[in-house]
């Protein structure tokens, strides 16, 4: 039933013509346009909402918990995704991803996150990864948790040059090493960085988000919803009153708005298993976003809950 | 790992306990009826244990090593690695623990000696051994798993490394800690990841592995039979 809702809130935006600029995509249904923001290095437009994979992923071998993972897929393509996020340090989680790919022949509009994790010998991680994916070649590949960063970045340009990558990027996770990501930031000429901002985890507020913007580095949010948490602490609360007024209708969809609309961020990557839950966080990308003074009611609003 | 301090059990978790439990429930059915034979051959293992000799001693020796490797190849290395790159690893240490079985259970035949007279720590293995066996694989449907998830001594790590720990404290004698090890570390890590889903089963792993503790360094100040004598 929120899934429905949601549309209809979504027809009515777009009634009001309320989206901001935007490009339709193949697959996505038409309705309103999808909020967009461009990774500034291309110009090339995203939508504000991707896919993570962190976890919910990792399924293994089950085939009913994977045709499930394809099923969320197949959801956050119809609703205009298109960045999914993955890592050889999920577990299964990249075949799964392969898998659920393949099961929807490879939507064209696939935005292929993935990244390098081992200490020595990222070549063959990344070949193996993509094998994984089953896809020609990665959008972005970034240093995952900075490690080993020295090695991988040169590697990672490389393959950018030759035309077998086409955005580079670094990642940190819940606050760490942001002294590191700031020196890899000021020095690197990164596509993205990738790093935990939300609602109740805003020190990447001070220094990394606008120097990213700075350097022209698009920001990939992690942990929008610190694995869950935010949204069963948050889920009997009542919303804001304000959330009405950019059209939210539940938790998700506010605290995806608020991280979003940070000038310097390009999307929020939620991970999640069900397909209802992928609808709902899509529409996040969908209608107004807050403005400053709005933002700074929320973050009052939620810590006083 | 850089910032250690910052990371929480959490941090660790590569799946979710759906996906867990679900990993036992279809290695149940995949591996059906080897959990009827498991079951016969954990009571075998209580038998032996209650009644002691050389020839029983290495037949408990026997079914636990046996158990270790099953569930190194058919649970770790083939179910657990798809979903925790750690369970390789794992699986060479639970291949490890059925070698050492082995040496010191069926070449050496340190199962079936005689108890002292007043052996506190044998009494206690006896209990854990039961536990592990008889009772564990329970705890998981009480406690609102499915049935078909259950987790059976002998093809399942935990109630394998639970019984393991009390048949090694029951062996008349000193302490084998190097029996003991590896058991314990599995209570640690799979105690900590049941925490970690927020299973209160962990704390059953958590008491074994002190208990087990405890009752070997007691065993230390128990004369041995020789001694004894």
């Amino acid at each position: 039933m929120r899934g429905i809702d949601r549309r209809e809130l979504i027809l009515s935006l777009a009634a009001a013509g309320a989206a901001a600029a935007a490009r339709p995509l193949s697959a996505a249904p038409a309705r309103a346009s999808i909020l967009e923001k461009p990774v500034q290095s291309s110009g090339e437009k995203l939508p504000l909402v991707g896919l993570g994979s962190w976890i919910t992923f990792n399924v293994g071998d089950d085939p009913a918990a994977r045709d499930s993972c394809a099923e969320v897929m197949r959801a956050f393509f119809q609703e205009g995704g298109r960045l999914i996020d993955s890592s050889p340090m999920y577990g299964s989680s990249q075949e799964v991803i392969g898998y659920g790919l393949a099961r929807l022949n490879h939507p064209a509009q696939l935005f292929s996150a993935d990244k390098v994790w081992t200490s020595s010998g990222g070549a063959a991680q990344i070949e193996e990864s993509r094998k994984r994916w089953g896809v020609a070649r990665f959008d972005l590949l970034e240093v995952h948790n900075l490690l080993s960063w020295e090695e991988h970045l040169p590697k990672l340009f490389e393959m950018k040059a030759a035309g077998r990558l086409r955005y580079v990027g670094i990642t940190t996770s819940e606050g760490r090493r942001h002294d590191e990501m700031e020196k890899v930031l000021r020095g690197k000429p990164l596509d993205f960085v990738q790093l935990t901002y939300n609602v109740l985890d805003r020190e990447a507020e001070s220094r990394l988000l606008p120097l990213a913007r700075d350097r022209g580095a698009a920001v990939i949010c992690n942990r929008p919803f610190r694995r869950g948490e935010l949204i069963q602490k948050f889920d009997k609360k009542p919303l804001p009153p304000f959330a009405a007024e950019i059209g939210c209708s539940g938790w998700p969809q506010l605290l995806l708005k608020f991280i979003v609309s940070h000038p310097a961020v390009a999307c929020a990557i939620p991970a999640t298993s069900r397909a209802d839950h992928v609808r709902e966080n899509l529409g996040a990308s969908y209608g107004r976003l807050p403005d400053e003074a709005m933002r700074r009611r929320i973050v009052e609003y939620v810590e006083k809950l | 790992m850089s910032e250690w301090w910052t990371y929480r059990l959490s941090n660790f978790l590569l799946f979710s306990p759906r996906t867990y439990y679900r990993l036992f429930e279809l290695y149940n059915a995949a591996i059906w009826p080897a959990q009827a034979a498991a079951a016969l051959a954990g009571i075998a293992v209580l038998y032996c244990l209650l009644r002691p000799s050389r020839g029983r001693g290495r037949i408990a020796a026997v079914i636990l090593a046996a158990s270790w490797t099953w569930v190194a190849v058919a649970f770790l290395a083939k179910r657990y690695a798809t979903i925790n790159f750690a369970a390789v690893q794992f699986a060479w240490g639970f291949g490890i623990e059925a070698a050492l079985l082995v040496w010191t259970g069926v070449i050496r035949a340190a199962f079936g000696a005689p108890k002292p007279r007043g052996a506190r720590a044998g009494g206690a293995g006896l209990w854990i051994c039961a536990f592990g066996i008889a009772l564990h694989p329970f705890l998981g449907p009480l406690l609102g798993r499915e049935w078909r998830g259950i987790e059976i001594f002998g093809v399942a790590p935990d109630p394998t490394a639970i019984a393991t720990l009390g048949a090694v404290l029951s062996a008349a004698g000193r302490a084998r800690w190097h029996l003991l090890v590896i058991p314990i570390l599995w209570c640690g890590i799979s105690g900590a990841t049941l925490l970690a889903m927020k299973d209160s089963r962990c704390w059953i792993l958590f008491a074994a592995a002190v208990i087990a503790l405890f009752a070997a360094f007691r065993k230390r100040s128990t004369p041995s039979p020789r001694r004894a004598g």
